[in-house]
C-alpha cells in the first residue's frame, strides 16, 4: 500500500486511542501516537469485569436493542440515544473481532465465548478474560498497533505528555505540542487531524480507582482552548473499592456478577468476626430493597446505599466499610472466574477473599463527562476528535458495568474514519498556519520556565492534595448546594495558591515536579467544571444526587450541560437530549422486573 | 479459629517500629555516579512503598536533615498489573506498589527497607529505567495474530476453555522484566529472555496464530535466541503474574527442534 501523505495524531494509548490507530493504519493513513506511558502499560489494563455485547449466547432471548434499553435507562436518560444505538448494534462485532485477535476470553464447554452477569441489566452479556478483560483487551490492540509500528505506519511517542493543541487563523486544530518527560524537550506534532482518546480525570479527586496517569489534564488543556466539555458534573462513584494510602483499588462488579452478595452486620458495631455471624443476624440490604437485581443494581444506585447504611451506624466496625462476601462460592470457582482480583484484594489488604468476607466501600471511578462530541465523536474545534472516557456521549448521567469497555473501541472505531474523512477533505481556505507552530512551542516553554522559576512557598503535592481531598468530600455521591459553592472558592484559592509553588527539584531531567505542576493547573480548572455544573444542577439524575432536590426533573433538567472556557470563571449552556428513540419513563430498579425486560 | 480447608491466616507485624527507613539508590541521569539516600517515616499501617515513596517526593529531607531533590520513579495503576513501578527491594525485584511494607519488615526483621532500580536496564534517573527494548522483542517475535482485517468476519475459531485458560496465564505478562533482572543470561544483547518466548508461545499455541509459527521461531534460533537459555529457573520464580515461564520455554524449544528436524518435509 501506497504511503498517504495525510497524517493523524492520536493522543493516548488505551483502549480507545489503540483502537482508533489500528483502523487509521489499516486504511492506509499515517498514525502518530503519543502517550505518556508505553501504550501497553495504560489506564485500559486496570478494566478487570468485561465487555458487553448482546450476543445472546444464553438462550435469553437478548438482543441489542435490550443492550440499548438497559444503557440508557441505566444512564437516566441524559445520553443522546443515536449512538448509543449504533454502539450496541455494534457490540456483537467488537467482540468477535477481539476473539480473532486471540483474546484468551472465557468459553463454555462446547468452546464457544462465556458470558457472565453484570450490574443493571437482567442478562448475561458480558464477555471475560478471567478478571482481567481490559488488560487482555488492550493487549490485543498493542500486539495489532505494533504489527503496524514494524510496517511503519504507526510511530509511537511514549513517555510524552500532551499541554496543548495547535489552532490556525481560522481556529482549526492542525496539530498539538507534547512535552518529552525525560528532557523536557517541547515538539509540535502537525497533523491532518488529532483525536483525543486520554481518558478519565479520577486524579482531580485525590484517590480514587483510577492510575496516577489519568489527570484529565490533556483534555483540560483542549477545553481551555476552546473545546466544549459537557456533564462534567456526572462522576461515577464505583460501589466497591478497597481504600488504600495510595490510591482505591477496584473491586469488579464481577464479584458481585459471580454471585458475590453485599451485607452489614444487623446490630450495629457488631465486632464479631464475619464468618461467626449467623445468616439470620445479617442485614443484606441491596437485595432486600432490589428484588430482582439485588446485588447487581446499577452502580449509583449500590454506592448511595452503602454510603447511607455506613452514614445509619450500620459500617463494619463503626467505619465506612460494608462487606462484600463470596464465601459462599467454593473457593476452586472462585479462583478459575475471579482470580485475579482476588489475588489483588488479597495482595494489599492480607485476607483470603475466598474465606474471608472483603471490607469495600465506594470509590471515584469513572467520569460520563468530557470533551463534547457530535455522533461521529467530532469535538466542537474542527480536526479535533475525542474518543473513550475522555468524551461525554454514550454513559449518560451514569454508566452501566462492563459498558466502558465497549465504549473505548466503539469510540475509536468511530474517530477513526471521521477523522480520515475530515483529514482527505478538509480546505484550507486562507488560513494561516505560518508560525503557530513554532508560536505555540514558545506559548508553552514560557510556562514551563514560569512553573522552574517560581519559587514560592506553596508545595503542589500539598494543594494537590487539598484539591482532592474537598472534591471527594462535597462533589461526590451526596451533594449540597451550599457545599459545592465553598469547594468552588476553595478550588479559587488552590488556583491562586499555586502561583506560588517551587517544583522542589533542582535537576530537571526526568523530573515529576514539571509535569506534575502543568496537571495540577489543569485539574484546578476542570474541577471547577465538575463542581459549578454539579452546583447548577437542581436534580438528582444518576450518579449526580442532591438531598435537596431528591428527584429526576426532566421539565428543567432534561439536557446535556456544557461548559466553555473563561478566564473568569466556566460559562454554562445547555442543550437539548436526543431522545428520538426510547422515551423517558422513570428510572426504577426497586420492582420485580424491570419494564424493559419481557 | 477453625481454619477452613485451604485457608492460611496471613502472618502480620505485631510490633512495628516508630519510624521506617528507605534507603534508595540514587543518581542524577544515564552515566552519572551512584549515590545513596536515606529517607525516615513515621509509621502507618498499610503503607506500601509507592506511598512511602509518595511521602518522601512531597517533601524530600534525608535522614540527615538535608534538603535533596525528590527521587524519581515510575508508577501508575498501583493494582500490579500495568507493570511499570518494578524495582529491586530489598534484593528482590518487583513491583513497588504491591511491596508492604509491613511483610518487608516482617521478612528482614530491621527497619530500613532498601530501593534501587532493575540493574538490566538503562537507568534513566534514581529508580526509573528504560525497558524500551521490551517491546523490542516482542516486535521480533512476531507477538500478535496476522488478521485478513479488522472488519466484521464473524467471531474466531472454537477453543476449548482449557487452552484458553492455558494461553490467558500467558497474556498476563505485564512485560514488567522481573524475569530479564533475575535471568543470569539476559543483559548486552545476549540473550532474548523468556518474557518474548513466552509471548511467542501464546500466540503459537492458538489455532490462527499457529499458521504464522515459523515467523516467530525464526526469531529465536539465533544465537541470542532459546538456546542461551541456561535453565537457572530464576524467572519462574520471580515472576509477579505467575506466568508457567519454564514450561513455555520448553514447549518453545521443543517446537524448534520439531521445525528443525522435520520443517523440510514440509517444503
Amino acid at each position: 500500500m501506497s504511503s498517504n501523505k495525510l497524517k493523524i495524531a492520536i493522543v493516548g494509548g488505551g483502549l480507545a486511542g489503540l483502537a482508533a490507530a489500528m483502523k487509521i493504519a489499516e486504511a492506509g493513513y499515517d498514525v502518530d501516537l503519543i502517550s505518556v506511558v508505553p501504550v501497553k502499560r495504560s489506564h485500559s489494563v486496570c478494566a478487570q469485569g468485561g465487555i458487553n455485547g448482546a450476543v445472546n449466547t444464553k438462550g435469553e432471548g437478548d438482543s441489542p436493542a435490550k443492550h440499548f434499553d438497559d444503557t440508557v435507562y441505566g444512564g437516566d436518560f441524559l445520553a443522546d440515544q443515536p449512538p448509543v444505538k449504533r454502539m450496541c448494534e455494534m457490540a456483537p462485532e467488537i467482540i468477535y473481532l477481539f476473539d480473532r485477535m486471540g483474546v484468551p476470553f472465557s468459553r463454555t464447554n462446547e468452546g464457544l465465548l462465556d458470558f457472565r452477569r453484570f450490574g443493571g441489566t437482567l442478562h448475561h452479556r458480558t464477555a471475560f478474560a478471567g478478571a482481567s478483560t481490559g488488560q487482555q483487551l488492550l493487549y490485543s490492540l498493542d500486539e495489532q498497533v505494533r504489527k503496524w509500528e514494524t510496517e511503519g505506519k504507526v510511530t509511537k511517542y511514549e513517555g510524552w505528555e500532551m499541554l496543548s493543541l495547535v489552532l490556525d487563523s481560522s481556529g482549526v486544530c492542525r496539530g498539538l505540542v507534547a512535552m518529552n518527560l525525560q528532557s523536557l524537550e517541547l515538539k509540535a506534532f502537525k497533523a491532518d487531524a488529532v483525536v483525543m482518546a486520554t481518558g478519565g480525570p479520577g486524579l482531580i479527586f485525590g484517590k480514587s480507582t483510577n492510575s496516577q496517569t489519568c489527570t484529565g489534564s490533556a483534555v483540560s488543556a483542549c477545553y481551555q482552548q476552546g473545546a466544549k466539555y459537557a456533564n462534567g458534573e456526572f462522576i461515577q462513584v464505583h460501589p466497591t473499592s478497597i481504600p488504600g494510602e495510595d490510591k482505591l483499588r477496584l473491586m469488579s462488579e464481577s464479584a458481585r456478577g459471580e454471585g458475590g452478595r453485599v451485607w452489614v452486620p444487623k446490630k450495629p458495631g457488631d465486632a464479631r468476626n464475619p464468618r461467626e455471624i449467623p445468616e439470620s443476624e445479617r442485614w443484606y440490604f441491596l437485595e432486600e430493597k432490589y428484588p430482582a437485581y439485588g446485588n447487581l443494581v446499577p452502580r449509583d444506585i449500590a454506592t448511595r446505599e452503602i454510603f447511607q447504611v455506613c452514614l445509619d451506624g450500620y459500617g463494619v466496625g463503626g467505619q465506612n466499610q460494608v462487606y462484600l462476601d463470596l464465601t459462599h462460592i467454593s473457593a476452586d470457582t472462585l479462583t478459575r472466574k475471579l482470580g485475579a482480583i482476588l489475588e489483588i484484594y488479597e495482595m494489599f489488604v492480607g485476607d483470603d477473599p475466598r474465606y474471608v468476607p472483603m471490607r469495600i466501600f465506594p470509590g471515584v471511578h469513572y467520569s460520563m463527562g468530557g470533551l463534547w462530541v457530535d455522533y461521529e465523536q467530532r469535538t466542537n474545534i474542527p480536526g479535533l476528535f475525542a474518543a473513550g472516557e475522555c468524551d461525554y456521549s454514550i454513559h449518560g448521567a451514569n454508566r452501566l458495568g462492563a459498558n466502558s469497555l465497549v465504549s473505548c473501541v466503539y469510540g475509536g472505531f468511530v474517530a477513526a474514519p471521521a477523522a480520515i474523512d475530515y483529514a482527505k477533505s478538509v480546505v484550507r481556505g486562507d488560513a494561516d498556519s505560518n508560525g503557530i507552530y513554532e508560536e505555540e512551542v514558545r506559548r508553552q516553554q514560557e510556562i514551563n520556565d514560569s512553573i522552574i522559576k517560581s519559587d514560592g512557598p506553596e508545595n503542589q503535592y500539598k494543594i494537590h492534595e487539598e484539591l482532592g481531598k474537598i472534591m471527594t468530600e462535597n462533589v461526590t455521591v451526596v451533594r449540597y448546594n451550599d457545599r459545592l459553592k465553598a469547594t468552588d472558592e476553595k478550588i479559587l484559592e488552590l488556583i491562586d495558591r499555586f502561583k506560588n509553588i517551587s517544583i522542589n527539584d533542582s535537576n530537571l531531567w526526568a523530573t515529576q515536579a514539571v509535569p506534575h505542576a502543568r496537571q495540577l493547573w489543569n485539574m484546578l480548572q476542570l474541577a471547577r467544571v465538575i463542581t459549578l455544573g454539579a452546583l447548577n444542577r437542581n436534580e438528582s439524575r444518576g450518579a449526580h444526587y442532591k438531598p435537596e432536590f431528591p428527584e429526576r426533573n426532566d421539565e428543567e433538567w432534561l439536557k446535556t450541560t456544557i461548559a466553555e472556557y473563561s478566564d473568569e470563571a466556566p460559562v454554562f449552556s445547555y442543550e437539548p437530549v436526543d431522545v428520538s428513540l426510547i422515551k423517558p419513563r422513570k428510572r426504577d430498579y426497586s420492582k420485580g422486573r424491570a419494564t424493559a425486560i419481557k | 479459629m477453625t481454619a477452613q480447608n485451604g485457608y492460611h491466616e496471613k502472618k502480620r507485624l505485631e510490633n512495628p517500629p516508630a519510624t521506617v527507613k528507605f534507603k534508595i539508590q540514587r543518581r542524577e541521569r544515564k552515566g552519572a555516579p551512584v549515590y545513596w539516600e536515606t529517607f525516615e517515616l513515621q509509621y502507618r499501617r498499610n503503607l506500601n512503598v509507592i506511598s512511602a515513596l509518595m511521602e518522601i517526593r512531597k517533601n524530600p529531607v534525608t535522614i540527615e536533615g538535608k534538603t535533596t531533590s525528590p527521587p524519581v520513579w515510575d508508577m501508575s495503576c498501583l493494582e500490579q498489573v500495568c507493570g511499570i513501578c518494578t524495582m529491586v527491594i530489598d534484593g528482590r525485584v518487583r513491583q513497588s506498589c504491591s511491596a508492604l511494607v509491613d511483610d518487608l519488615l516482617l521478612a528482614s526483621g530491621g527497619d530500613t527497607i532498601t530501593l534501587q532500580p532493575m540493574s538490566k536496564f538503562p537507568n534513566v534517573r534514581d529508580l526509573k529505567v528504560d525497558r524500551s527494548e521490551m517491546f523490542e522483542h516482542l516486535k521480533r517475535v512476531h507477538a500478535w495474530i496476522e488478521l485478513d482485517g479488522t472488519y466484521s468476519l464473524g467471531p474466531g475459531p472454537h477453543i476449548p476453555n482449557t487452552l484458553a485458560q492455558e494461553r490467558y496465564a500467558l497474556s498476563r505478562c505485564m512485560t514488567c522484566g522481573c524475569c530479564l533482572e533475575a535471568c543470569p543470561q539476559y543483559g548486552e544483547g545476549k540473550y532474548i529472555g523468556p518474557q518474548a518466548i513466552a509471548q511467542a508461545r501464546l500466540f503459537n499455541m492458538h489455532p490462527v496464530g499457529k499458521t504464522t509459527m515459523d515467523d516467530r521461531l525464526s526469531g529465536l534460533t539465533d544465537e541470542d535466541g532459546i538456546t542461551s537459555c541456561g535453565n537457572a529457573q530464576n524467572c519462574v520464580k520471580v515472576c509477579p503474574m505467575n506466568l508457567p515461564l519454564t514450561k513455555a520455554l520448553y514447549e518453545t524449544n521443543r517446537d524448534i527442534t520439531v521445525r528443525t528436524l522435520f520443517g523440510w518435509l514440509e517444503e
